[in-house]
């Protein structure tokens, strides 16, 4: 048995570390390692409740919309307060821009340029792998980053800017958009759809959004140009679909209205209930005692304690981890294709990047209904009054999954706030049942240390973690 | 001209910001100015092993790099130690790891106010996390490296302050240091660009016709000037965001709120809730900075009774309800 402690991972939001325990060159245990700290909930507390809205999206830079989100449903759910239907439809928007320029910038910055390594240069597909996908100076990197500033300039529009915008309130939006702007918006996610259909799917989204079942993607793929039909090559050779399974136990909170709330495993969707998580902080560096609810829980830090090998916590639904994302958001919403993946190889490398991208082909007409949607004239933001007691459940879905924010508002200011973030359920750590979280898990039987392939980068990228929201 | 990155307590959005810069590529803009990257987190190939194997040759010595542009906060604590982070695969203090690098960098950045002045991690109660910036702790010059710290090119910590940075903040400042170098003179006194520090977030802003008549919005969503009521800072923070489009066409007060400041050390905790406008008999405390406030008072009482009805009216709605009058064929003198 040897030990390797392998980071810092490239390319993912944050700092990640992960130690292994190898036997015979393969992952007997795994423990998955959050170096930094940041204590965003103790910067919360004493705090007016609405500057959450202006303290939360500074958690992350990726993922800041979906933090002022979750702010905003929870003041919303303090206040008692509906946004109005424009104010909706804005919100939807401006999330949904979020988390679709997130799937791209992970697909084509994050995790494909590890098919680029020089690791891989004796398969067939290498050569144009390298020239597309290579960090920085592949011909892929030169299109995205033009067609994803382009796509964010929906933000302009809708949020201000982005990252870190006030726009999303508790009842609506602060932006509203005038029938001229609206063109402007369609015009921009028509842009963006051309973009998609040429150059990352190589047909149109509506068809992608139909792939039903494996054999019928598999089918689709063969021989087509692209960089998706490029990637299920990739994964048929290198046998992506069995690489990165963790329990197949997903959990979502439903998002746009268009994706239910659940949870999955063993063929059945359950009804999601928020009073069945808790949060273990056992083996962080932070105090423990018995598993809370993130309505009455803590963050205290415990640096010294023995044992302990993360600052992140392990979040627990009904006492089992879960996995979240955009598999899990797919699955829990019974997509067909994930359905099938799942029932096939379980959750895998390639059912994460397969969810991803064929939710990002489904949003974008979605979004394009949305806009048509609004009613220029009609209110973007209702009005309501915070409470001087109260608390406040908001629960969104990132693009990386399910962020949850708890909130306590006492003499008028914030009393408590606890948040859960997507990968602190993907990359939590053991509890004090020595569960394993799912990053845990997907790694164990693979290869890895001198001269393996870099399997455990794919695996630890499919996720797309988050880490800076990890450790909040 | 190469540039090496490293990321710390913060939340990683100075980065994302970065790539929405427009309109062409980023990393094309970089190349064509011969910038390159030794090592970013969240862009460069090179992960574990490989990617502390750049860092020790640049630690060292070994491998020359021109510009150390450091993302987030600098997290001393707890006890000093630097354990609040860590470096992956490494076990060092990042503080560490930023002293040694600064050492042999010709030019040190500070990407972001977390990283110039410390961010919300200074800001929280007590500072558990004993952050700090690079060459600040808030308006206090110190921070991790000192107040008296000079880079090899003769430099203090160049601040790129803002929460995040606008994109052309970055790739201009970095262009200029390729292009012609950087002096003192380029700097305000808190270390940041004058290019874009010398304007204030009010220059340009699509809402001055509201500002002018002190026609003010009274909830979030109204037209009108944030000024009064809700919290903007805009006549007092330095930057030029309503000169330079944030996402094509943007900007915080375009969005339809306040600026709150985030290019100013301490935005953090300005003392009052940040959508609400402190006030003393009514009139706003932190009036333009230099600004006489009598004269303030009076303009402000002046232009409000001289306020338009279309201006007045339009200020408390979110969509325009009167449109400006259309002169007359013949009408005029």
């Amino acid at each position: 048995m040897s030990r390797i402690v392998v980071g810092p991972f490239n390319r993912v939001e944050g700092d990640l570390e992960v130690s292994l325990e190898l036997e015979g060159g393969r992952i007997q245990a795994a423990h998955v390692n959050s170096p930094l700290f940041r204590g965003f909930e103790q910067i919360l507390v004493g705090r007016a409740p609405l500057d959450a809205l202006a303290i939360v999206p500074r958690i992350c830079g990726i993922c800041s919309v979906a933090q002022s989100a979750a702010a905003a449903t929870a003041l919303a759910d303090a206040m008692g307060v509906t946004p109005t239907p424009n104010g909706l439809l804005a919100r939807h928007l401006i999330q949904a821009t979020e988390n679709m320029a997130d799937h791209l910038t992970h697909f084509y910055l994050f995790f494909m340029p590890d098919f680029a390594r020089p690791d891989y240069v004796d398969r067939s597909w290498h050569a144009a792998t390298a020239e597309r996908f290579t960090a920085i100076k592949g011909s892929a990197a030169a299109e995205v980053l033009p067609a994803r500033a382009s796509f964010l300039r929906l933000m302009g529009f809708l949020a201000g800017r982005w990252p870190h915008t006030l726009a999303i309130q508790p009842g609506g939006s602060t932006r509203a958009i005038t029938a001229g702007e609206r063109i402007r918006l369609l015009a921009l996610l028509r842009e963006f759809r051309s973009f998609l259909e040429r150059r990352l799917f190589g047909d149109a989204l509506e068809r992608i959004g139909q792939l039903a079942s494996k054999a019928e993607l598999l089918a689709w793929a063969d021989g087509r140009a692209g960089d998706f039909p490029a990637f299920l090559k990739i994964a048929g050779d290198l046998g992506l679909e069995r690489i990165g399974r963790a329990d197949d136990r997903f959990l979502s909170h439903g998002a746009y209205g268009l994706f239910p709330a659940g949870t999955w495993q063993q063929g059945k969707t359950v009804a999601f209930a928020p009073a069945l998580i808790t949060e273990d902080t056992e083996r962080a560096w932070l105090l423990a005692d018995q598993p809370r609810h993130p309505a009455a829980g803590e963050t205290i830090v415990a640096a010294d304690k023995a044992d302990a090998y993360t600052w992140c916590k392990a979040p627990r639904y009904a006492g089992r981890a879960h996995e979240v994302g955009a598999l899990a958001r797919q699955v829990v919403a019974g997509n067909p294709l994930l359905l099938d993946l799942v029932q096939r190889d379980g959750g895998s490398v390639m059912a994460r990047v397969v969810a991803r991208l064929q939710e990002l082909a489904r949003l974008i007409p979605a979004m394009e209904g949305w806009v048509q949607a609004l009613q220029p004239g009609d209110s973007f933001c209702a009005q309501g009054v915070l409470p001087d007691e109260g608390s406040g459940v908001g629960l969104v879905e990132a693009a990386r999954g399910s962020l949850g924010h708890w909130l306590t508002i006492r003499r008028g200011r914030i009393e408590r706030y606890q948040i859960i973030a997507p990968t602190t359920w993907n990359f939590s750590p053991r509890d004090a049942s020595n569960q394993e979280g799912p990053l845990e898990k997907a790694l164990l039987g693979l290869a890895a240390g001198e001269g393996a392939p870099p399997t455990i980068q794919h695996v630890v990228r499919s996720f797309d973690p988050c880490m800076v929201c990890t450790v909040h | 001209m190469k540039v090496l990155w490293l990321q710390s307590g913060g939340c990683g959005g100075c980065t994302q910001s970065l790539l929405c810069s427009e309109p062409r590529s980023l990393f094309d803009e970089l190349r064509d100015a011969g910038i390159e990257f030794v090592w970013h987190p969240a862009l460069s190939e090179a992960s574990g092993g490989e990617a502390l194997a750049v860092l020790e040759a640049c630690t060292s010595g070994e491998l020359a790099f021109d510009v150390l542009c450091v993302e987030g906060a600098m997290l001393r604590g707890p006890n000093g130690s630097g354990r609040f982070h860590l470096m992956a695969g490494n076990g060092r203090p990042l503080t560490e790891w930023v002293t040694r690098l600064a050492g042999h960098a010709k030019w040190v950045f500070a990407i972001g106010s977390c990283t110039a002045y410390g961010g919300f991690s200074a800001n929280t109660p007590g500072n558990p996390l004993e952050a700090c910036g690079l060459q600040y702790d808030e308006q206090t010059p110190g921070g991790l490296l000192g107040a008296d710290f000079r880079s090899a090119g003769g430099l203090p910590v160049v601040n790129i302050a803002g929460c995040p940075t606008h994109p052309g903040w970055i790739v201009e400042s970095l262009q200029k240091l390729a292009l012609e170098g950087m002096a003192d003179t380029d700097l305000d006194e808190l270390g940041r660009p004058l290019f874009y520090a010398g304007e204030l977030v009010h220059h340009g802003c699509p809402r001055n016709e509201y500002y002018e008549f002190k026609a003010s919005a009274e909830k979030q969503s109204d037209l009108g000037c944030l000024m009064e009521n809700l919290g903007c800072k805009g006549t007092q923070a330095h930057a030029d965001c309503n000169l330079r489009a944030w996402n094509g066409s943007g900007s915080c007060l375009r969005g339809g709120f306040a600026c709150i400041a985030c290019t100013e050390p301490g935005f953090e905790s300005p003392g009052h809730a940040f959508q609400e406008t402190p006030k003393v008999a009514g009139i706003p405390i932190g009036l333009p900075s230099d600004m006489p406030k009598a004269w303030f008072v009076a303009l402000a009482a002046l232009s409000k009774s001289a306020t338009p009805k279309r201006v007045r009216d339009n200020a408390v709605v979110d969509h325009l309800v009167l449109r400006p009058a259309i002169k007359k064929k013949g009408g005029g003198k």
